[in-house]
């Protein structure tokens, strides 16, 4: 049997000796080679515009693909991307895109405004299951089209009116019009490659393969390994190419947060997707720190069903919202990882800046209690809190339990659903407080607000205001200008929080590592990155940052 | 012996059967379904979706349009993943998990075999306890714990071994093969030592020392084959539990392999997925017990009599 451990050691050995052969890590090779390697959270869906729906498609389809217009990286205003400019009608219903001559497919064709109108309709057609069709509702029709009232697609508010010129009518002027053509729901897809494959509303197509997938954006794709890595390389027939510097992005599906991190350390990584929480004070106390934190357009909020007691009288609602001490909430338990919220929109959502009516007042909300009938929680009949399985939201509830218990003396049940039963719990208004979060689609009040009005698909509260409704659908599309559209969604939202249909908890930031050598990747509202922007500068080492 | 694995084999088809049956209307009745998400699903579309994958259809006949396309071999599209099928997604993923199980296996055969052997030599002696106590310990400690553990040291402190892939760098498959080895390794020594020192006592090994064969000798020619057969018996169920409990360890390392899907397709109530890999699995399951019974009868003389009946 002694002959056992040499044998293991001449299998082991040689291995470790490879291991230990120091081989170059993913961003000295990438820096050289101008190769970034992106962390992306999970491995997509897929890559068809307008079946999949996330954050990690999003960037990929957005590397690959790229919209009429694109956002500055910095001010979120739209940019020309395959629209080379664009006009208004005076009333504002009317926006006619000119499309870049220069805007080609990757096999050479030019991208042209037939395009777009074949395009719009699959996104459109009820039979393509389109998650997100809801995007080019404010064209004219799309919706009746959408839902099958319109069959005639003709009848939408979509014309070609040569090769690179396109019209859209809109239902009334729409001021965030502009930047849903950066959503990846209205990008054009090459129809000549995906009629190869199967119809227009085929959902399963292998049309976004390798070797088959024809894009318009500053990437094409090279490589697809199934939960392992997507490559993409420098398109060359992208009008923009010149001022790509990229030859190439890796993108790999980093479930696990704090493997993705350790894989930062090693300098696998250029860019991470999250931070995990208790890594960040480490990081935050290097010097030149590689931890990138910004706000986002987004709010984690507590939803509350108005019909069921305690909750349906408003003053409990208000004592509750009143009695929680967000600012030492988001201090000891988040790390300072996300700023207090009193509203539903976040502040400066393009220059909007939300109402607050109210603060951490734990005398007002005893007296509220009081007058709701519980004086000191007397006569309290209990209340459920359900959240979604996870760690974090754990930690925010027992929290929040604690506080309600200490201000107003009352007692709650906080019980975690797995994902599928918490969704179908709050879709069918089963609960009487929900954890819930929403994150913008496009950077307007607007996005937020309509989630409230009268049975509102996402309105799962139970909440209804004519006038409400009235203001966010009827007069803030009228509002001529930003100034008095701003002042109807103040007076919107102001209502809104008066009758407290939600508690809202905290405006979520965006977290991120990135490496020294990466330039060009700016911390916005939508966390909305251009990698036609990103340069690598060889050299810059995570040691060096912080010597 | 033939008609032994034919008979196994026709047992397992009901067993499959029933395990289709049971996964196919439980997952359904789990609340929430695959197209429930965070942000509010239009009617219109939600309808269109079900369409698309059938699920208008009255239960039964989805059963049995389910029951007709896996006997031509289509477990049909994902869910999760649209445009790619679960055939697919299962066969990018097998032969990872494969590779990693039978790393894993290996290692677990090697020093948990090792150990056991060599515990067995001199029972209740510090050559006993200490591999014992080391065993003990491997199938105490979860893989979610010693997986973290050995890329802090090996992968960040020392910076001998990559710590995450599979088969991008070299050694990147050394750390998650020694991850999931290490309980079986455990639950291997475990069993060779208590069928090696059942083995040890019987009476043809005091005949094998009797006509004077040295000690090694009369381990690995003669006990050894005896000993052993717990540990084989064990394989099959092994690898299968490998292969399905992969998960932790492909979640820890980045491994693109099938654990990760399984577990990701109860959760998103992959209806497809869920069924496509259960169904996958369970047929795995039933196959290596069979294999490892077949090699247990075939290594223990009194069963091989038996089965080879009057040949």
């Amino acid at each position: 049997m002694t002959f056992i451990k040499p044998f293991l050691l001449s299998c082991l050995l040689p291995l470790l000796l490879i291991a230990c052969g120091a081989t170059e890590s993913n961003v000295v090779q990438g820096n050289r080679d101008g190769i970034l390697h992106y962390g992306n959270g999970a491995e997509p869906q897929g890559l068809d515009p307008h079946v999949v729906t996330g954050v990690p498609e999003n960037h990929l389809i957005r590397a690959l693909f790229e919209g009429l217009t694109v956002k500055n990286p910095i001010t979120l205003e739209p940019e020309p991307g395959v629209a080379e400019r664009w006009e208004f009608s005076e009333e504002g219903k009317v926006v006619t895109f000119f499309l870049n001559p220069e805007a080609k497919w990757s096999n050479g064709d030019p991208v042209t405004a037939q395009d777009y109108v074949w395009s719009w309709n699959r996104a459109l057609h009820p039979e393509t299951g389109n998650l997100y069709a809801y995007m080019l509702y404010p064209v004219f029709n799309a919706e009746a089209y959408s839902k099958g009232d319109v069959s005639d697609f003709n009848e939408v508010g979509i014309k070609a009116l040569d090769s690179k010129t396109l019209q859209v009518t809109l239902n009334a002027p729409t001021p965030y019009f502009l930047q849903l053509m950066d959503h990846y729901s209205t990008f054009a897809v090459h129809a000549p490659t995906l009629l190869k494959f199967g119809k227009m509303t085929d959902r399963f197509t292998p049309w976004t393969r390798v070797g088959n997938i024809v894009s318009n954006g500053a990437f094409t794709l090279d490589e697809w390994l199934i939960n392992r890595r997507i490559g993409m390389k420098k398109s060359n027939t992208y009008w923009d190419r010149d001022n790509v510097s990229l030859n190439g992005v890796v993108f790999y599906p980093t479930e696990n947060v704090v493997s993705e991190e350790r894989m930062f350390r090693v300098e696998q990584l250029h860019r991470t997707e999250v931070v995990p929480l208790e890594k960040i004070p480490g990081y935050r106390a290097q010097e030149k720190s590689a931890y990138i934190q910004a706000p986002y357009l987004g709010t984690y909020y507590y939803l509350i069903n108005v019909d069921r007691a305690p909750t349906d009288n408003v003053k409990v609602r208000q004592a509750l919202a009143l009695s929680l001490d967000r600012d030492k909430l988001v201090r000891s338990v988040l790390q300072d990882t996300a700023v207090p919220a009193y509203s539903i929109t976040p502040p400066d959502t393009l220059g909007y800046y939300p109402p607050q009516i109210f603060s951490y007042d734990p005398e007002r909300a005893r007296q509220l209690l009081s007058e709701a009938g519980y004086p000191n929680g007397e006569g309290w009949p209990g209340l459920e809190l359900i959240y979604n399985t996870n760690e974090a939201h754990r930690k925010v509830a027992v929290a929040v339990q604690q506080m309600w218990h200490k201000e107003l003396g009352i007692d709650i049940t906080i019980s975690n659903q797995e994902w599928k039963v918490y969704l179908n719990s709050v879709s069918q208004r089963d609960f009487q407080v929900a954890r819930r979060g929403w994150i913008g689609d496009y950077v307007d009040p607007n996005n937020f607000l309509d989630l409230f009005i009268t049975d509102g698909g996402n309105n799962n509260t139970g909440y209804s205001d004519p006038v409400y409704d009235d203001i966010v659908l009827q007069q803030a599309p009228r509002a001529t200008t930003r100034e008095a559209r701003y002042a109807l969604f103040h007076e919107a939202e102001t209502r809104l929080m008066e009758q407290m249909p939600i508690i809202p908890i905290y405006t979520y930031t965006s977290k991120h590592l990135v490496h020294p050598s990466v330039e060009g990747i700016y911390p916005n509202l939508m966390d909305s990155l251009n990698l036609k922007y990103v340069t690598l500068h060889p050299g810059r080492t995570l040691e060096a940052a912080n010597e | 012996m033939l008609r032994f694995i034919l008979s196994r084999l026709l047992q397992a088809i009901p067993v499959i059967l029933v395990v289709i049956t049971a996964t196919f209307f439980l997952v359904r009745t789990a609340p929430g379904g695959p197209f429930d998400s965070e942000k509010a699903v239009m009617p219109e579309v939600k309808r269109a979706l079900e369409a698309q994958y059938r699920l208008d259809l009255p239960l039964h006949e989805q059963y049995f349009a389910y029951l007709g396309d896996l006997a031509v071999g289509d477990l049909g599209p994902s869910f999760k993943y649209p445009g790619r099928s679960v055939n697919e997604i299962l066969f990018s993923g097998l032969p990872v998990t494969a590779e990693l199980g039978f790393y894993a296996l290996l290692i677990a055969l090697i020093i948990g075999g090792t150990a056991g052997v060599f515990a067995s030599l001199k029972p209740n002696t510090k050559l006993d306890y200490i591999p014992m106590s080391a065993a003990m310990i491997g199938i105490c400690m979860p893989s979610f714990l010693l997986g973290p553990l050995l890329v802090l040291v090996f992968g960040i402190y020392l910076d001998w071994l990559p710590i995450s892939g599979w088969g991008d760098i070299p050694g990147d498959k050394i750390l998650p093969s020694i991850t999931l080895g290490a309980a079986y390794a455990a639950y291997v020594a475990r069993l060779s030592r208590a069928g090696m020192l059942e083995v040890l006592s019987q009476d043809y090994i005091r005949t094998a020392r009797a006509k004077g064969l040295p000690e090694w000798q009369v381990i690995t020619r003669h006990a050894l084959r005896g000993g052993l057969i717990p540990v084989i018996a064990f394989l099959g169920p092994a690898f299968a539990g490998l292969l399905a409990g992969s998960f932790v360890v492909e979640t820890i390392f980045q491994i693109p392999g099938l654990g990760r899907f399984y577990v990701q397709a109860a959760f998103n109530r992959d209806y497809t997925m869920i069924l496509g890999t259960t169904v996958f699995l369970s047929t795995l399951i039933v196959l290596f017990n069979l294999v490892s019974d077949v090699i247990a009868a075939w290594m223990n003389p009194r069963l091989r009599a038996q089965l080879g009946g009057g040949q």
